[in-house]
């Protein structure tokens, strides 16, 4: 048992899987002899060598492109894209290429890669370097979707995301890269469609994903000493969704809310929402509440990132107000 | 040809006439046999494309399609060279680069149509052909990304040291866009065993290459810029072809890195559809039709001393096939409505959620 950060997670992840397989190979920017512009990627080039760490031009689509061409050929590649933002210089190969080549050529390719990218605010990077995209992603059929909030988790989802034939967008909150965790030694690999439930209680339903995870479990606890109960769940796994576990828990709850770092319109936690709306209806003791970052670019400047993103303290208030119905 | 920038009405661009150096041509090494299969070759993507035209005509074809009459040479002279197991990107304009890699007619046409019996089952369409089994990696329909895909196979084939080249083709216009760009400057960096043929058919959609291209042969005075030789064929004549297909499949394969190879030619009809094609000057058509691939190979075989009644046997099997084809696919059924929910995933199914 070690304690890891988020950011060496990443590295651990990688490093047991391409230890275990061959074909699993890892490109991108800075990633190799650098170890990654985030350090996610430390050592590997050491342990693996060039041919299989292989450091790249700033050419997102020549990345992407190179993974999907390996990937229907034999290889398993993990590419990385720097920050999750820069995959719209790129989005063509994912969402017109790589989500819909098994599809229209009836079954004839897999697509077993990855894409690792960093993902959200709360750095003061402003709008460009900062954005929470997995709803852009979970929008496209054909792509699985993670975004892991703790190392254990980091680990053990890189591991099931390599090893899935599918395309799955790997999303690392940056905020978190510094964060630690317990990971146990040895193998571990986890699973893909899987939600946790961080904090068990009975009063309201808290849903949140990433650095969101944290701070839905700080709002718990202050709510709990006001002797409000709220379960927190981490959904982890945006496609495929763990529905079972959402709905079991708002059922029982009555009241549903999501935590999303990402802009008002169509956040992840809009599909749940009506998700919950078509089949727990009849459970729900409340409206249901989306807690979301207002539907503007991310500002720079702390003072007002920190007035936007979510907040431990917002939550509070609108569980708060909710339970409270 | 120089211009830059269009000061002309729309339309009204010079002229680009073809090269008619083919009899210089006839002594290129390219055995007997060789030469009449890339005779049948020509025919079959001719005969074929011209069937698949009717089709839409008919309506019978929906949606779009693009051929390439006028272009066949490109597509079965490098069908010829390549070996068995190489990989083929082609583009939405892509039904005789897949053919020539050895695919039934009959599959085509029936994708085509839209039957269960089609290469997809009725999934992909006339742009997206794909038979992995015969090399056919796909056939792409947003300019420029199949560029970068075509690296990773050939990625793929040099980690596995498995001595396949990809060959990747796509249009003029594709030149312009920045995966091109990064395209090749990724195979050249890698050294890539992967082969980029610019079929340079002098128009994007509706608009003349030359009048939106900074430098007048848009692939061959890019090669410069990612370190490769400019390599500018006469894309007509399926001799010029197949040796130039042949040289950079052997430089590929051997370690040699990649290759960017312009191959100009000329489209019979228009962009796609029933476009009638207006936007081309004044003579330009008719002498490209009459330095057509088919016309230029079939004179050389005749001077070579090939019999005519031998190319009109030829040309007869083919018909046949492409009516038998023709019936086949007519004679499949729509596909079941549930394989619109098969293979989203891996696992064959579309779910999401559990
Ligand atoms: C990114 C993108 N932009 C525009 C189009 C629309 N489009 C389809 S074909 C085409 C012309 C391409 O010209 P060229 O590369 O010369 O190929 P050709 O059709 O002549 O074979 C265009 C603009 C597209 N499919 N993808
Ligand atoms: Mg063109």
């Amino acid at each position: 048992m070690a304690q890891l950060s988020y950011r060496e997670a990443v590295s651990r992840g990688i490093a047991q899987e391409m230890a275990r397989d061959e074909r699993v190979m890892l490109i991108g920017e800075d990633i190799g002899g650098a170890g990654g512009v985030f350090k996610t990627t430390a050592g590997l080039f050491e342990q693996f060598g060039r041919t299989r760490v292989v450091d790249t031009p700033i050419s997102e689509q020549a990345i992407l492109g190179a993974a999907m061409g390996a990937a229907m050929t034999g290889l398993r590649p993990i590419a990385e894209i720097m920050f999750s933002d820069f995959f719209a210089v790129c989005w063509d190969i994912v969402v017109n290429e790589i989500a819909k080549m098994r599809y229209m050529t009836n079954g004839q390719v897999k697509m077993p890669l990855v894409i690792k990218s960093g993902n959200g605010g709360s750095l003061r990077m402003g709008a460009q370097h900062s954005q929470s995209i997995e709803n852009w992603a979970m929008a496209v059929p054909g792509l699985k979707v993670v975004t892991p909030s703790t190392p254990l988790d980091v680990v053990g989802l890189m591991a099931a995301a390599v090893r899935s034939d599918d395309p799955v967008l790997f999303f690392e909150h940056k905020g978190l890269y510094a964060s630690k965790g317990e990971v146990p030694d040895g193998e571990i690999v986890d699973e893909l469609g899987k939600a946790a439930i961080r904090r068990p209680g009975k009063d309201a339903t808290v849903l949140a994903l990433g650095l969101m995870v944290g701070r839905a479990l700080g709002a718990a606890e202050e709510l709990a000493r006001e002797g409000i109960d709220v379960e927190v769940i981490d959904v982890r796994s945006l496609v495929p969704l763990d529905t079972q576990t959402l709905l079991t828990s708002i059922s029982r709850t009555g009241r549903l809310f999501t935590v999303e770092e990402n802009p008002r319109l169509l956040g992840w936690g809009a599909e749940i929402a009506s998700i919950a709306a078509d089949e727990c209806f009849w459970d729900l003791d409340m409206p249901i509440r989306r807690i979301t970052t207002p539907h503007i670019p991310l500002p720079s400047a702390d003072s007002l990132e920190d007035a936007v993103l979510p907040s431990v303290d917002r939550i509070v208030q609108d569980v708060r107000k909710g339970v409270s119905l | 040809m120089s211009a830059t920038r269009a000061e002309h009405e729309y339309g009204a661009h010079p002229m680009v006439l073809p090269p008619d150096a083919s009899a210089a041509q006839d002594g290129l090494d390219v055995a007997p046999a060789v030469r009449l299969d890339l005779y049948r070759r020509l025919e079959e993507l001719r005969q074929f494309e011209k069937r698949a035209y009717d089709l839409f005509m008919q309506q019978l074809v929906k949606g779009t399609s693009h051929l390439s009459l006028g272009m066949e040479a490109i597509s079965a002279g490098f069908g010829a060279a390549m070996r068995k197991d190489d990989y083929t990107f082609a583009t939405y304009r892509g039904h005789a680069h897949t053919l020539s890699r050895g695919v039934g007619m009959a599959p085509v046409l029936a994708e085509l149509l839209g039957r269960a019996n089609g290469l997809m089952g009725g999934k992909g369409g006339s742009m997206h052909l794909t038979s992995v089994e015969h090399g056919v990696l796909g056939s792409y329909a947003i300019i420029g990304a199949h560029l970068c895909v075509a690296n990773g196979a050939a990625w793929s084939a040099q980690v596995r040291r498995s001595g396949q080249v990809t060959v990747c083709f796509f249009g003029d216009g594709t030149t312009n866009i920045g995966a091109f760009h990064e395209a090749l400057n990724y195979a050249a960096v890698y050294s890539l065993p992967v082969v980029f043929v610019c079929e340079n058919n002098l128009y994007m959609e509706y608009t003349s290459i030359a009048d939106i291209t900074a430098v007048p042969s848009p692939a061959a005075d890019r090669a410069a810029a990612y370190g490769l030789p400019a390599i500018k064929i006469d894309g007509n004549d399926v001799d010029v072809v197949y040796r130039t297909a042949g040289d950079a499949l052997e430089l590929a394969r051997s370690g040699g890195g990649p290759s960017l190879i312009e191959a100009v030619t000329y489209r019979h009809g228009g962009h796609s559809r029933a476009d009638p094609g207006k936007y081309r000057p004044a003579g330009e058509v008719e002498a490209w039709m009459a330095y057509d691939p088919l016309t230029v190979h079939r004179a050389r075989l005749i001077r070579l001393g090939v019999a005519e009644s031998e190319l009109d046997g030829i040309r007869a099997d083919v018909a046949r096939a492409v009516d038998e084809a023709t019936e086949e696919a007519k004679n499949g059924r729509l596909p079941d409505v549930e394989s619109a929910f098969t293979d989203v995933w891996a696992d064959g199914g579309s779910q999401w959620r559990n």
